[in-house]
């Protein structure tokens, strides 16, 4: 067993037998190890997150035309550390009335939920946390505990605008699940199983991008919303100047949200990535070690986050009634008729050559692209003329 | 290994508990978390007799299913009727809902 | 004693007295806080019966819709945040009784059953019970009638919950 191609499982036996050589019994051996992947995973998710900081707010900073910081070290790549200890200073300020134990715990839910996906990702062919085969399904479940931390800030805040800005956020992150879950099933149908490890292994001749753009797309969308990024965040800036469900929460509790939806939007880049970029998969670059391929999909990640960056510092923010009319009345729609249209075209044209499948597969989104933006373009051509007048016949006849 | 009987024990318990809240709470919501926790129980029973009996009888993972699917769907609607008595009576207090009382 | 028996009965006293919690606690809001302890452990226990995807889906629609539903629920029916006065009827001593007279009645029940004490077949590894679920949701000779109905089902509560909540008073359906 070498260390190059096979890692993880060449420490884990060097562990084993040192561990048993020192007399412990075999079963505490291997749940000490797996304990000791567990802690070097989280940790390493974690400083990896105070990297995400620097990246955020260099990438900002060009986005709005200025440098970012650029004092605190060679490109100002010290600033985030600087954050953290001035965020550990901080006093730290429990608001009167609240609930101790609920409001204490929020914080750490919601780094949980994110730290959580983490155990299913494949960096590499064979390093990887678990491998389960409901993969798609653990993400949502994964998310469904964020969205809890966010109902227990803002009740615990004692609050009422944190209250109201947790109900707009939690009903925009179980509204935006199903368009997700929807899109998520479509690179399932394409691999054949949920697992996130069989789903990068379909992506070894064509990337699910190609073969499916518009679930991208939805995907992305979806995957923004879940955030409660920009242009989704009512959270941070509605409730209007106040900071929403984290109203309350100084110091490194809120640097523990704060740190945590930085690290679950590069999450989401890095699903983005397993599930329509291909994962680890780069022109048979991976098959030179696994640690290319962890290289090779971090790059991918970092992609995936800056996309989300670019739309967020883009974009302006929606109004929670269009948010949710776009969900209900555009969205989940699209990903059914997209959904239905992929199975169909995929059990049809599966004995086909590849080519033939690819190209049948790109032109079924492109068509239903078309498609729905004529219907758009019709859709708001007729507002136009409501709000315009511009064909004065119809006007006198419905007046 | 695990029999089966600690399953059958942990579940009966869950029922029992479910029961006790579902008689001896006041507020409606808070009787609506009892029946939860019978659904539940009814479910673990479900799932270990798939388990315990023939894996490739699918029978009783999808009981679990289409109970995960009316629990949901009778929650929402009692919820929904609670919030309504609400907005008509300003309490769920069970006992305050007497009006065809005589 | 196996390690997988002393996680069995960890996994066992959680849900058991996170269940107790939750119908005795004062805090409403409270009670629905545990109920999710309760949910999870209960997720596990799927878990720890390979049955992997009804472990995802509990924790999904249990805890990510119905457990967030009950928390909305609790916020929208009162007045004041705190809850006063007493939480349990007061007979509630007899519901206890009855509470065990149940739980030793099924037991009794099942200890005459001659298959009350046997222990699990294995697990074979290769097993894809997410995809034989699937085709016994799916197939006309398996289960396809009750999960279209469950869909039917699922559709009359939704319009049912959004009829019986609507608000003709509030707010504006300009559109």
């Amino acid at each position: 067993m070498n260390f190059w191609y096979d890692p993880v499982n060449f420490i884990a036996h060097w562990l084993t037998s040192l561990l048993t050589g020192w007399g412990v019994a075999g079963w505490i051996a291997s749940v000490i190890i797996q304990l000791i992947g567990v802690v070097l995973l989280i940790s390493l998710m974690m400083v990896f997150d105070i990297f995400l900081v620097w990246v955020e707010r260099k990438v900002v900073a060009r986005f709005q035309d200025r440098l970012g910081p650029n004092r605190v070290g060679p490109f100002g790549i010290f600033q985030p550390f600087a954050d953290i200890i001035k965020l550990i200073i901080k006093e730290d300020i429990t608001p009167a009335g609240a609930d101790k134990v609920v409001y204490n715990l929020a914080p750490i839910l919601s780094m949980m939920s994110v730290l959580l996906l983490w155990a299913i990702i494949p960096l590499a062919p064979v390093i990887f946390g678990v491998d389960l085969n409901v993969g798609a399904l653990y993400i949502v479940a994964a998310g469904s505990i964020g969205t809890l931390s966010i109902i227990m800030a803002a009740w615990s805040s004692n609050n009422k605008y944190a209250l109201i800005g947790a109900f707009r956020q939690v009903a925009v992150l179980i509204s935006f699940e199903i368009p997700m879950i929807a899109t998520m099933l479509i690179p399932t149908i394409l691999a054949g199983s949920m697992g996130m490890n069989e789903i990068v292994q379909g992506q070894q001749t064509v990337w699910y991008v190609v073969l499916a753009p518009m679930a991208a797309i939805i995907f992305m969308i979806a995957a923004i919303a879940e955030l409660g990024r920009s242009p989704f965040d009512l959270n941070e800036a509605e409730s209007e100047i106040v900071a929403g469900f984290h109203i309350e929460y100084t110091g490194m509790k809120f640097g523990l949200f704060f740190a945590g939806e930085l690290l679950h939007a590069f999450t989401f880049g890095g699903f983005w990535a397993i599930l329509f970029l291909g994962g680890y998969h780069f022109f048979g670059l991976e098959n030179l070690g696994p640690l290319v391929a962890v290289i090779i999909l971090l790059a991918k990640a970092m992609f995936g986050y800056w996309v989300i960056m670019w739309i967020k510092y883009t974009m302006m923010r929606i109004r929670i009634d269009h948010m949710l009319a776009f969900n209900w009345k555009f969205l989940t729609p699209l990903a059914f008729v997209l959904l239905m249209l992929t199975a169909l075209m995929n059990t049809l044209l599966r004995g086909t050559s590849t080519g033939v499948y690819i190209l049948g597969m790109l032109l079924t989104n492109v068509l239903l692209g078309w498609i729905i933006v004529e219907i758009l373009r019709g859709y708001s051509r007729g507002e136009r003329q409501k709000t315009e007048g511009v064909a004065p016949a119809t006007a006198t006849a419905h007046r | 290994m695990i029999p089966l009987s600690w399953y059958l024990i942990i579940s009966a318990a869950l029922f029992s508990i479910g029961l006790f809240g579902v008689l001896s709470r006041k507020n409606a919501v808070a009787i609506l978390l009892g029946i939860e926790l019978m659904l539940n129980a009814a479910n673990i029973n479900l799932v270990s007799f798939w388990r315990y009996g023939d894996i490739s009888q699918m029978a009783g993972q999808v009981f679990a299913v289409i109970v995960f699917a009316v629990a949901a769907s009778e929650v929402a609607v009692g919820l929904a009727l609670v919030i309504s008595v609400y907005r008509r009576r300003n309490t769920v207090i069970a006992d305050d809902l007497d009006l065809m009382k005589w | 004693m196996t390690a997988m028996q002393i996680f069995f009965l960890i996994v066992g006293l959680v849900i058991l007295g996170s269940a107790l919690m939750v119908v005795t606690t004062h805090n409403l809001i409270h009670a629905a806080l545990w109920l999710i302890v309760t949910l999870f452990g209960v997720a596990v226990l799927y878990a720890i019966l390979n049955a992997s995807f009804l472990a995802v889906v509990q924790v999904v629609v249990y805890i990510g819709a119905i457990a967030i539903l009950f928390i909305f629920a609790v916020m929208l029916t009162r007045k004041e945040i705190r809850d006063h006065g007493p939480q349990l009827n007061s007979g509630w001593w007899l519901n206890v009784i009855i509470a065990l007279l149940t739980f030793g009645g099924l037991l009794w029940m099942l200890q005459s059953w001659n298959g009350f004490s046997k222990t699990a077949a294995d697990f074979p590894s290769s097993y894809d019970a997410v995809g034989q679920l699937g085709k016994a949701l799916i197939s006309p000779d398996a289960f396809v009638l009750p999960f279209e109905v469950a869909s039917v089902l699922l559709l009359a509560a939704l319009v049912g919950a959004v009829y019986i909540a609507f608000n003709p008073h509030s707010g504006d359906f300009r559109k």
